[in-house]
């Protein structure tokens, strides 16, 4: 059996738009019940913080310049600097780094 | 009315100017991974512009190359971004309860975890404008590094490829961090995930789990605790 790759194409889409989509669209109303409240107050925190460290690490060439962009950057988000700026100035971090480090 | 979604578009254009250059380093190594499964320019552009996720696109390349059937594809997707559920789950109760469907439908398209991220990191409730904006200035950068990954291979310069690929984590940290500085709860949730998350990637056992999985798990453990352990106050739930 042959596949055909636009068919393939919109598998990956519905499956990944109805995953998304319906929460968005079923739970319409506040949710009233305290645990299920704090619950997903703190997803996006543990999320974003899980998937941020350890990976990270090895995304550039060398630890020790990933290490530079993550303490830069909790260092530039914890005075409030913009996404903007932060995230421009990992990126920095890391090149100017491996300039000397790779 | 109409002065607001305009001003909450425009912001989220701005806002959106990180993900965008951060998701053109990531999707270029995604056209990498499409162009070794047979997929050409336009067509890596097409599923970059239709699924809008790293991992469920770089785990669907993958069966594609290994000529996996529909069914087989469809269930991995499934577990590939399962993550986005709990994701809309929460951005759910960040709409107003009044915001139309279409609004639900439209920004359904583009639960990414950064679009997500800094979503969450407006002030009260989320007009859907903020969102269109983010996906305005990040879906382009999104499908045209996927088009460029197949086109030019290895093209860019490492050094500068990995510099960018760390944009999308400073992002993550201008989301979490500010909000953390207020609440020393927060601070200790994001500690702990930090922690938990590297052990995770050291454990016999759940190491070998795929890196969406690890994340589902640690995100229903942490934030199920927290929730157990500090219950939020009604005003700051929203």
């Amino acid at each position: 059996m042959t596949h055909n790759i636009y068919l393939y194409i919109l598998v990956m889409a519905a499956v990944t738009y109805t995953i998304r989509m319906l929460p968005l669209v079923l739970i319409r109303r506040e949710i009233t019940n305290r645990f299920i409240r704090s619950f997903l107050y703190y997803v996006p925190y543990v999320t974003l913080a899980v998937m941020t460290f350890p990976a990270i690490l090895s995304e550039t060439g060398s630890v020790w310049s990933a290490w530079a962009a993550l303490l830069t950057g909790i260092g530039l988000a914890w005075k409030g600097k913009s996404l903007l700026q932060v995230s421009v100035c990992a990126c920095l971090v890391v090149f100017v780094l491996e300039l000397f480090l790779v | 009315m109409i002065n607001n979604n305009k001003n909450w578009f425009l912001k989220g254009l701005r806002d959106g100017i990180p993900i965008s250059l951060g998701y053109l380093a990531v999707s270029f190594t995604l056209g990498i991974a499409a162009k070794n499964a047979g997929f050409t320019p336009f067509q890596a552009m097409l599923t970059s512009l239709t699924n809008n996720a790293s991992a469920g696109q770089f785990a669907g390349f993958t069966l594609v190359a290994a000529g996996a059937g529909y069914l087989e594809l469809a269930v991995m997707e499934l577990v590939a971004n399962a993550r986005y559920l709990l994701m809309s789950c929460a951005m759910s109760q960040k709409l107003s309860s009044d915001t139309s469907l279409l609004h639900r439908l439209l920004i359904s398209f583009d639960v990414t975890d950064e679009i997500f991220g800094v979503s969450m990191s407006v002030p009260g409730k989320l007009n859907p404008f903020y969102t269109y904006g983010l996906i305005a200035i990040a879906a382009p950068g999104w499908a045209s590094g996927t088009y460029l990954g197949v086109l030019m291979g290895n093209l860019l310069p490492v050094n500068v490829v990995r510099a960018l690929s760390v944009g999308l984590y400073g992002m993550f940290l201008a989301v979490i961090i500010p909000p953390a500085r207020k609440s020393k709860v927060l601070a200790g949730v994001i500690l702990v995930s930090m922690a938990a998350s590297f052990a995770f990637t050291k454990l016999p056992w759940i190491a070998e789990l795929s890196t969406g999985t690890r994340t589902i798990l640690l995100t229903i453990l942490l934030a199920g605790g927290a929730a157990v352990l500090f219950p939020v106050k009604e005003e700051e739930g929203a």
